[in-house]
């Protein structure tokens, strides 16, 4: 025990608090520039709690004094209670059902009174880490079964169902970033392979006359034959598997896509999909049609225009940008939801290139000095606990990145550390507190 | 714990590595590579602001400001911001009613959305500004915004100042500097010298936000460029005498042109009928223009530099001049005039019939001997110098064009006429060739196919009493903050010697007869005691074709004269249309303006000429006949077109018609009614019944 700092300092990784301090100033000046307007009364206005910047700036206090309560509790306290909060998760979020509130035209939150508001799948991700650490560090757990991995897989997918039926797919696609933990833990890298090839040939089949896409997958499996062929003549199962996969990939691309297009999306969710990789949605009957216009509440601008004007603001931000207060487009609200899911735009228009490319560096410090954390634990706990954290991260800075940019289709995920909203700070701090605590008791080996 | 698949983390770190490249790649791409999207990022929140600057002031030659700018109030209304007012107290304040007022929101929604302001009401009348400035506060929404526009405090000048106007789309063609919308000079020296007038715009680089509002400057204003205000014109206009001169031709149709002759700076030149320059200017200036432009006695037309009329006797002493120079004549040579000249088949009429009249050439001047003239004319024609009248005809084309007859003087105003000298070409078409100086006989006496305007007369005038040099007649003397190499004034400022050739004691002769003129002679009655005024009378037949008939309408008087005589300071040329003698109309009026002008005030004899004058109606009828036919044209074609026939009844019905006819039936000259007319009509009524 350190003389000078006895208690809850002891063994506390300071580069990442250091890390989580400066995002959160970065956050709170970026929300600060886009809502600030000429003449403002700075420091009443950060004191007030009426400006979006002073609430973000609560948050971050609030933060800070959960972080301080969590360095305080025992290690042992988040692997005892890990299934207790998940069963607690998963309760807060069938709750939602009966006591949402609409909010942008969500179903995920639930409102006390008028300051605070909680979206519960965004929450239970902490939850749900907790709970799939535990689960893959029992020690009767042998995760290179398949009934394991079907069990991992279900504890980190019925959070992900929940939110799908709260119409919120961009978090319930966070939850499938926990099989990156699972991958480290052992799941065979042909599930990530498969995964990836699949939303490939879903991009593919979007992109390219299904004819067209048919003869390249022909063309493929032929050139796989030819490479493969003295394989093929010692062993005929080779072959029946490549024409097999053809057989599949033609099929997936003919029938299984267009039915999911049809039937399991919403219009708007197909629209901004289509969007993403620059094509024009044509709805195919006039009740999708209908459905998209009252999505958009009747305003003209569409999600492609949001994307168009992010593009824009990041693009006229050149090399060195145009300064904190000086972009024209984040500043004049050209940009929707620029305080929230549109931040990043701030960066880009603000700092230019260079900006970006060092806020996206502390980005990438932090994911690898997690990374780096997680190697270094002791006890499966803690790392499959600090693979969580750093998968959960990485799905968000690169679905919200992308998506500003125009690389991937607009769904609402915060920026970590940087979007306006209570729940979502106080999700990734706590995160990573526990992550720290965990990581101070590195010599512990928690069951 | 083993740490079995430990090379998984780097597996891992590099799927992180490999994301942040692409989001890397792509931000180069965006932010760096491609630059459309600053383009567009300017494109989506700038906005160049045009900053009009004040418009140059034109002053008179006593420093008065007679062209200036004042401050009108536009009412805008920003229609997301209007809530809560009181529209029936708006609507009575406006004078509008509700219906009304929503529709004008509604037009203001539609052309600029409702987050910007639009005009509710442009230009608002002072009373209604001042009740409205009162209540503002109580209409959330709206708000009065300046608009500058041009004034002009004495209420004169109209023809010379001209106007603004919106820019229309021949000027955007031919110059880069103007945006719709902008004003630009129309007529007048507003349009001569609009680059002085107009001042260098400046550009103020505003911010605007997603609903297009205004919200900041740009950088701090360091890329705006400052408005440069225009330059402001100082003339030779004495305003007083401008108004006088415009005064004296009240209800009459002719023109004015009196100009200093040392400096051919022009003093005043009115025009009649003329216009209140003002009524271009405020709220209902369309209107105006269109009842100005739909007068048959065209107000908007400057007689002074594009009426064309025969000379008449004011020609005389340039006719004089040609033939002493020429050596033709002598001072002492003289003709036995007994009232007509017999000297061709055709008889010329002279109105003095008492012998001796024409004794010398001091006398024939005096009293202005057509005889005497048209045998000086024709004795120029037939100069046994040339042996052939066609010679001689274009000799004598050479000085009247010196004289600056027959072609553009160049004044500073756009579209000047140039009058009409006619050369053999003319003759030999319309005679076949065999011409002599007796077919042309009258040109003699300022009449035949000679046209001058009245600015050229007065500027021969200026010749005249210069002896033989002049400066190109123009109004502006000085350009404010002017360099050395502006060359807009340069012209104005060079001597022309054109007739200096003429010995000095031959000017003598015909200017002590022109001086007799006043003594002696045509004009004697409005001798200026005190002034020894040089001038010459002229009578002038003329004819207009009404309803394809050429008509004899009432001689047109002429005036010319300078004074005084040993240092003139002021030539004038005064022509009243139709109005009989030149010695009866228009001298009084010349010399009315030469005593204002030299006197500074009137005797009370004069000033109580000058009221009768003003009073007196010299309005040619006809053009009430021309009237009726253009209006009754117009409704016909607006009932045919229109299928809508309230305003042409009045042009059908028998008692309105002859009420709005009656005054031409008895003062036309012609009894003769048109043939033309009345089955035009009819065929009209025709169309409108089967159309009703």
């Amino acid at each position: 025990m350190n003389q000078r700092n006895p208690g809850i300092t002891k063994g506390v990784d300071w580069p990442l608090v250091w890390i989580w301090t400066i995002l959160c100033c970065i956050g709170i000046s970026c929300i600060f520039a886009t809502t600030y307007r000429d003449g403002d009364n700075v420091f009443q206005s950060f004191i007030s709690l009426k400006t979006d910047y002073s609430r973000e700036l609560l948050f971050f206090i609030m933060g800070g004094v959960i972080g301080i309560f969590i360095l305080l509790t025992d290690s042992k306290f988040f692997t005892a209670t890990a299934n207790i909060s998940y069963a607690i998760g998963i309760l807060l979020m069938l709750l939602v059902f009966p006591f949402h509130s609409r909010v942008k035209g969500t179903e995920s939150i639930i409102r006390f009174g008028n300051l605070f508001q909680l979206q519960p799948a965004e929450l239970c991700t902490i939850f749900v880490n907790l709970a799939l650490a535990k689960y893959l560090s029992r020690v009767e757990t042998d995760f290179y079964k398949p009934r394991s991995q079907l069990i991992a897989a279900a504890i980190a997918l019925v959070p992900a169902m929940l939110s799908i039926l709260q119409h919120e797919t961009g978090l319930a696609l966070v939850y499938f970033s926990f099989f990156l933990v699972m991958f480290r833990e052992g799941l065979s890298p042909s599930v990530l392979i498969v995964g990836f090839s699949f939303a490939a040939l879903v991009v593919a089949t979007l992109l390219l006359e299904p004819n067209t896409l048919a003869l390249i997958l022909t063309c493929i499996a032929i050139v796989a034959v030819y490479l493969l062929r003295k394989q093929v003549k010692r062993n005929r199962g080779m072959l029946f598997l490549i024409v097999g996969i053809w057989f599949v990939c033609v099929g997936v691309q003919r029938f299984v896509v267009p039915f999911i297009f049809d039937h399991v999306f919403r219009p708007y969710q197909v629209q901004r999909i289509y969007n993403a990789i620059g094509k024009d949605y044509i709805p195919k009957n006039e009740a999708d049609a209908l459905e998209i216009e009252q999505k958009s509440d009747g305003k003209k601008k569409d999600d492609n225009y949001n994307v168009k004007q992010s593009k824009i603001a990041i693009g006229s931000g050149s090399v060195f940008g145009k300064g904190l207060l000086k972009g024209t487009q984040t500043r004049y609200e050209f940009v929707p939801e620029q305080s929230t899911d549109f931040i990043f735009c701030t960066v880009g228009e603000g700092f230019g290139f260079v900006g970006s490319i060092v806020f996206l560096g502390i980005y990438l410090l932090l994911l690898m000095r997690i990374v780096s954390i997680a190697e270094r634990q002791r006890s499966v706990f803690s790392r499959c606990y600090a693979y969580g954290v750093a998968s959960i991260y990485f799905f968000h800075i690169a679905v919200n990145v992308c998506m500003t940019i125009g690389l991937a289709p607009v769904v609402g995920i915060p920026l970590p550390f940087m979007s306006y909203g209570g729940t979502s700070l106080l999700t990734f701090t706590i995160l990573l507190f526990i992550l720290i605590r965990l990581d101070a008791d590195r010599q512990m080996v928690l069951r | 714990m083993p740490v079995f698949n430990q090379s998984r983390s780097n597996i891992i770190r590099l799927i992180f590595a490999a994301m942040f490249l692409i989001i890397a790649a792509q931000l180069f791409n965006l932010q760096i590579f491609s630059s459309k999207y600053k383009a567009l990022a300017y494109q989506n929140a700038l906005f160049p602001k045009r900053i009009y600057p004040n418009r140059g002031i034109i002053y008179d030659r006593h420093g008065k400001a007679i062209l200036n700018n004042a401050i009108l109030y536009d009412l805008m209304v920003t229609p997301s911001q209007v809530r809560n007012i009181d529209t029936a107290y708006f609507c009575q304040i406006m004078g509008i009613d509700t219906a009304e007022f929503r529709s004008r929101i509604l037009d203001a929604k539609f052309k600029n959305g409702s987050f910007r302001p639009t005009i509710f009401e442009d230009l608002l009348e002072p009373d209604l500004y001042a009740k409205l400035e009162e209540n503002i506060w109580r209409f959330s929404g709206f708000n009065l915004q300046e608009r500058p526009i041009r004034v002009y405090p004495f209420n004169a000048a109209a023809h010379i100042l001209g106007y603004v106007g919106e820019v229309d789309s021949s000027v955007l063609k031919r110059s880069s500097g103007y945006q719709l919308g902008d004003y630009v000079g129309r007529t007048g020296l507003e349009q001569f010298y609009e680059k002085q007038l107009m001042g260098q715009r400046g550009i103020e680089f505003w911010i605007k936000d997603n609903k297009n509002r205004l919200v900041g400057h740009y950088e701090n204003k360091q890329l705006d460029t400052p408005a440069i205000a225009g330059r402001n014109l100082r003339t030779y206009l004495d305003v007083e005498l401008q108004q006088f001169a415009e005064k004296l031709l009240n209800n009459k149709v002719g023109a004015i042109v009196a100009i200093e002759p040392k400096t051919g700076g022009i003093i005043a030149m009115a025009s009649s009928p003329d216009f209140n320059p003002n009524s271009l200017t405020g709220p209902d200036k369309q209107k105006n223009y269109a009842k100005l432009q739909l007068d048959v006695k065209s107000p908007l037309f400057n007689r002074a530099i594009k009426g064309q009329y025969p000379a008449g006797s004011t020609y005389k002493p340039l006719g004089a001049l040609i033939a002493l120079d020429e050596g033709i004549i002598t001072p002492a040579s003289g003709y036995d005039c007994r009232g007509v000249y017999l000297g061709c088949n055709r008889p010329v009429k002279c109105d003095e019939k008492a012998p001796g009249h024409a004794a010398n050439l001091r006398l024939a001047i005096a009293h202005s001997c057509n005889s005497f003239f048209c045998n000086t004319f024709r004795q120029t024609l037939d100069n046994p110098e040339f042996h052939s009248p066609r010679k001689g005809l274009m000799k004598w084309k050479e000085y009247v064009n010196a004289f600056g007859l027959g072609h553009r003087i160049g004044v500073d105003l756009p579209s000047e006429d140039g009058g009409n000298i006619p050369d053999t070409t003319v003759y030999d078409k319309d005679y076949n060739h065999s011409w002599n100086s007796c077919t042309m006989v009258t040109m003699g006496i300022g009449q035949d196919k000679m046209l001058v305007t009245p600015l050229q007369m007065a500027n021969a005038m200026c010749i005249v009493a210069n002896k033989g040099y002049f400066y190109v007649p123009h109004f502006v003397e000085k350009i404010d903050g002017e360099k050395p190499d502006d060359s807009v004034l340069a012209k104005y400022r060079l001597k022309h010697e054109v007739l200096t050739h003429i010995p000095d004691d031959v000017y003598e002769v015909v200017i002590s007869g022109m001086q007799d003129v006043t003594e002696i002679g045509t004009a004697k009655s409005v001798r200026i005691p005190g002034i020894n005024m040089c001038a010459k009378t002229g009578t002038a037949e003329n004819y207009l074709v009404i309803e394809h008939k050429r008509t004899k309408l009432k001689n047109n008087a002429m005036f010319v004269c300078f004074a005084p005589r040993e240092n003139p300071k002021i030539a004038i040329a005064v022509v009243v249309q139709n109005a009989g003698y030149g010695a009866a109309w228009a001298a009084p009026i010349g010399s009315l303006l030469v005593e204002k002008y030299l006197n500074d005030t009137l005797s009370t004899a004069s000033a109580k000429k000058a009221e009768q004058i003003i009073n007196t109606d010299l309005m040619p009828k006809y053009f009430v006949r021309l009237q009726f036919i253009q209006d009754s044209t117009n409704a016909a074609i607006r009932a045919h077109r229109m299928h809508d026939s309230t305003y042409y009844l009045k042009y059908i019905q028998s008692s309105s018609r002859a009420a709005l006819l009656d005054t031409f039936r008895r003062n036309i000259q012609t009894p003769q009614k048109s043939a033309m007319m009345k089955p035009k009509a009819n065929k009209n009524i025709k169309k409108t019944d089967s159309v009703l």
